[in-house]
C-alpha cells in the first residue's frame, strides 16, 4: 500500500512540476491555436452569438492574442468555465489563459498572474426614477435587494455604516431572484456589480424606467489569468493588453491603422514595430500591435462594441477611460 | 277455450339500460360527481389544472412574440400588449439548441446520423418487423462506430469537428445513448459478478459498484475532466467528451447493474436448476433461461435508468460540455436577446423537448412490458 501511495505521489510531483515548466508560448505555438478559458454566458463579455460565434471584452482579448501571436483572430478556441470551476483548468494546463471576468484579489495573486485590468468593475445601485434619487447617498433607509452569500452583502453593510445610512437588506439566493424581487417591488434599490447592472436591467419590463446610480462602492477590478512560473508567456499576455491600451491612447485604430503606419511620431513607430525591437524582446511579433489593432481593435474600439454605448448594454466607460479622458486605464509605455 | 296460463314465446327485447346509468353524464355522475366528496375533489382538480392550463396556453400561443429579429420585438414597449414567449428568440437559436457550435455547413452530418439512427431504431422496436438479429447487429454493433467517424470526421474526406464544437441536443443524444449502450452489458457482466461463487470476483464487483454508485455523478465528471490530466501523461490526453462519456458509461454501469441484480434474485431458484439439469452450462443458462426472465422483469427500473440519465446529461455543463440546457443558459447571456420572458421561453422551449423524449421512452417502455408479460400475472 505504501508503495502505491508513493508512486501516485512520484506521478502527482512529476505531472505538476510538467505543468510549471511548460512553455506556454511554444505549445500554443505547435498547437497552431490558443485555448482560452471564458464564462459559460456573460452578457458582452462573453456569449455566443446568433451565429454560435463566442463575442464579448473578454473573448476579444482572447481574439487579440491570437492575432497578436498568429496574425489570425480566429486560432483561438474557447472553453466556457462556471464560476466556481475557472481554476482548476488553468492549473491543469487545459486552458492557456483565463479570460473571464475574474476579480484581481491578493489571495488569488498568491495563486496565479494577473495581467492587468480589462475592465474596472464595482457595485452599485439601480433605482427605479419615480424615486427621484440622484445619488446613492439619499438612499437612507431604503430597502436593498442583493444576491446572498456573496461580498454584495458585505460591501453594502460598509458603505452604508460609513455613511451613516440605516438600510435594509432583502436578500435572495440566485441573481434572477433578485431582479424578479426588485422588479415587483419587494425593495427600493438592486445592487450588484455594474457590468451585472446594466445586463440585468435589460431583463426588466420597462427598462427605461430604472436608472442606474453614478456610485461605485466596491473594487472590482476584472482581468485575464495566467498560471505563475511561465513568465514568459505572462510577458506576452500582458502586452497584449498594453499594447491596445497604448493604441487607444495614441490614436490608432482598426480603421485608421494604415495611415499610421506612415506615421512619423517616434511613439507610434515604435509601438508598431517600425522602429527598434520591442515585440521580439517579449517573445511577440515586431508588428504585434499592428495585428491586434487591424484584426480585433484597440481598447476603446472593443469596449465600445462590446459593452459600451454602441452595444446592446450601453455601460459608460466611467473608471474604464484612459488616463488621458479622466479614467484609470493606463499602459506602460512601449520603449 | 282460452288457457288461463299465458307462455312467452319469445323473449322480450332488452330494455335500454336507464338513462341516467349510460352514457357521457352517467360516467360523469359516477365517476366524477358520485359522492359530496368526489364531487368537490372534481371541482378542485378542474379549477387547478384551468389556473394551470390556462396561463400556460396564453404564454405559449395567445401572447407569443412570432416574428422579429432582436429584443426589441419582444418588449411591451413595442408590441404594446403583454408579452408571452419569444419565439424569434428559439428560431434565432435554434440552431445552437440542436447542435451546439458544430460548423454550419458540416450540419448534414449530425441530421444523416439522426436518420440512419433512427433508421434503424425504428424496425427494432417494431415487435412483427423482421431480421431482429441482423438489425441489432448494425444498430449496436455498427450504428456507434459509423456515427463516431460521421460526427468526428478527420477520415473519408470529412473535415475534422473537435468534441468541443458539439453542444445542445446533439450532446444531450450522444452522452444517453453511450451511456445506454455502455451501460446494459456493463450492469450486465457486474451483476453476473457480485453473484458469482468466485470470492475474488464477487469483491471486485461489490467494491467496483459500491464506490461508483457512492460517489455524485458531478465528483466523477469533474475528476476525469479537471484531475486526471494531473496523472496522466501529456501525450496521454483523451478527448473532454470521451472523458465524460467513460465516468458516465461507469457511473450508469454500476446503476444499472444493481437494477439487473434485482432482476436476477426474482427468479427462482428452479429455474436454475432446471437449466443445469438440462446440461446447460453457466453462460447459456444465463443466455437462455436466467437473463431473459430477469431483464423482463427489470424493464422498468431500467427504463427509469435511462430516463434518469437522459436528463442527468445536463450535468456535463459543469466540465464546459453544453448539452442542450447548456446551450439554453449561454444563448440567455446574449444581450441582443435579453428580455423578461427570455428565460422563460427558453425553460418552456427545453421543457417541452425534455418532456417529448422521456414521454416516448416511457411509453414504449410500458407497451413492451405488456407484451412481454402475457400469461404472466404479476
Amino acid at each position: 500500500m505504501k508503495r502505491v501511495i508513493g508512486v501516485l505521489g512520484l506521478a502527482l510531483a512529476i505531472g505538476l512540476s510538467g505543468q510549471a515548466d511548460a512553455q506556454t508560448l511554444k505549445t500554443v505555438r505547435d498547437r497552431g491555436s490558443l485555448v482560452c478559458g471564458v464564462s459559460q454566458g456573460l452578457p458582452g463579455f462573453s456569449n455566443p452569438d446568433d451565429k454560435g460565434n463566442w463575442t464579448g471584452l473578454d473573448v476579444d482579448f482572447c481574439r487579440a492574442i491570437a492575432a497578436a501571436i498568429f496574425n489570425d483572430p480566429t486560432k483561438v478556441k474557447f472553453t466556457p468555465l462556471a464560476a466556481k470551476d475557472r481554476f482548476e483548468p488553468l492549473r491543469s494546463g487545459e486552458i492557456d489563459v483565463l479570460s473571464r471576468n475574474t476579480t484581481w484579489t491578493s489571495s488569488r495573486d498568491a495563486v496565479f498572474n494577473f495581467v492587468g485590468v480589462v475592465y474596472y468593475d464595482g457595485q452599485g445601485f439601480m433605482v427605479r426614477k419615480a424615486l427621484k434619487v440622484n445619488s446613492a447617498l439619499e438612499l437612507n433607509g431604503a430597502s436593498v435587494c442583493a444576491q446572498s452569500g456573496t461580498t454584495t452583502e458585505l460591501n453594502l453593510a460598509d458603505y452604508f455604516r460609513a455613511n451613516n445610512m440605516k438600510y435594509e437588506i432583502v436578500a435572495f439566493g440566485t441573481a434572477d431572484e433578485t431582479i424578479k424581487a426588485y422588479e415587483s417591488g419587494r425593495c427600493d434599490a438592486f445592487t450588484t456589480d455594474v457590468s451585472q447592472l446594466y445586463s440585468e436591467k435589460l431583463k426588466l419590463s420597462n427598462a427605461n424606467d430604472h436608472v442606474i446610480l453614478p456610485e461605485v462602492i466596491s473594487k472590482e477590478p476584472l482581468g485575464p489569468v495566467v498560471r505563475q512560473g511561465d513568465d514568459q508567456w505572462f510577458d506576452v499576455v500582458k502586452w497584449v493588453l498594453f499594447g491596445m491600451l497604448n493604441a487607444e491612447e495614441l490614436g490608432v485604430s482598426s480603421k485608421t491603422i494604415d495611415e499610421a503606419l506612415k506615421s512619423k511620431q517616434p511613439e507610434i513607430r515604435r509601438m508598431l514595430g517600425l522602429d527598434g525591437t520591442h515585440g521580439e524582446q517579449l517573445g511577440l511579433p515586431r508588428d504585434w500591435v499592428v495585428r491586434i489593432v487591424r484584426h480585433v481593435g484597440n481598447y476603446g474600439e472593443i469596449f465600445e462594441r462590446n459593452v459600451g454605448t454602441s452595444s446592446r448594454l450601453g455601460i459608460s466607460r466611467g473608471l474604464n477611460r484612459l488616463w488621458t479622458k479622466g479614467g484609470i486605464q493606463y499602459a506602460p509605455p512601449i520603449r | 277455450m282460452t288457457s288461463a296460463t299465458f307462455v312467452r314465446q319469445q323473449l322480450i327485447a332488452p330494455s335500454n339500460p336507464p338513462a341516467s346509468s349510460v352514457g357521457t353524464p352517467a360516467w360523469l355522475r359516477q365517476k366524477l360527481f358520485g359522492s359530496a366528496l368526489n364531487a368537490a375533489a372534481t371541482v378542485i382538480s378542474a379549477l387547478i389544472l384551468a389556473a394551470l392550463i390556462w396561463p400556460t396556453v396564453r404564454f405559449m400561443f395567445i401572447d407569443a412574440v412570432w416574428d422579429g429579429s432582436s429584443r426589441v420585438d419582444c418588449l411591451e414597449e413595442t408590441v404594446k400588449r403583454p408579452v408571452g414567449a419569444c419565439w424569434p428568440f428559439i428560431a434565432a437559436k435554434f440552431a445552437q439548441f440542436m447542435y451546439g457550435f458544430y460548423p454550419a455547413d458540416q450540419v448534414w452530418r449530425v441530421n444523416l446520423t439522426y436518420v440512419v439512427g433512427l433508421v434503424l431504431l425504428v424496425p427494432l422496436l417494431i415487435p412483427r418487423a423482421p431480421w431482429k438479429t441482423l438489425n441489432a447487429v448494425l444498430f449496436f454493433g455498427v450504428f456507434p462506430v459509423a456515427a463516431f467517424y460521421l460526427l468526428v470526421g478527420g477520415r473519408f474526406g470529412l473535415p475534422h469537428v473537435e468534441t468541443r464544437q458539439w453542444g445542445g441536443l446533439l450532446v444531450t443524444l450522444v452522452i444517453t445513448f453511450a451511456g445506454i449502450i455502455g451501460s446494459v452489458p456493463l450492469g450486465i457482466l457486474l451483476a453476473l459478478g457480485r453473484r458469482s461463487s468466485l470470492p475474488l470476483l464477487r469483491w471486485f464487483c461489490v467494491v467496483f459498484i459500491e464506490f461508483w454508485r457512492g460517489v455524485p455523478l458531478i465528483t466523477v465528471l469533474f475528476f476525469a475532466t479537471y484531475m486526471l490530466p494531473f496523472f496522466l501523461p501529456e501525450s496521454w490526453k483523451l478527448d473532454p467528451l470521451a472523458r465524460v462519456l467513460i465516468g458516465v458509461i461507469l457511473f450508469a454501469g454500476a446503476y444499472m447493474s444493481e437494477v439487473i441484480r434485482g432482476g436476477l434474485q426474482a427468479i427462482p431458484r428452479g429455474q436454475f436448476e432446471a437449466a443445469r439439469a438440462l446440461g446447460l452450462g453457466y453462460w447459456k443458462m444465463m443466455a437462455f433461461v436466467v437473463l431473459p426472465q430477469a431483464l423482463k422483469i427489470v424493464i422498468p427500473g431500467m427504463v427509469n435508468s435511462f430516463i434518469a440519465l437522459f436528463k442527468d446529461t445536463t450535468l456535463v455543463l459543469i466540465v464546459a460540455i453544453f448539452d442542450l440546457l447548456g446551450q439554453l443558459r449561454a444563448a440567455f447571456a446574449d444581450p441582443n436577446w435579453a428580455t423578461p420572458v427570455t428565460v422563460l421561453t427558453g425553460f418552456a422551449f427545453a421543457g417541452v423537448i425534455y418532456f417529448i423524449i422521456s414521454f416516448v421512452i416511457s411509453r414504449y417502455a410500458l407497451y413492451v412490458e405488456r407484451r412481454l408479460s402475457t400469461g404472466v400475472a404479476h
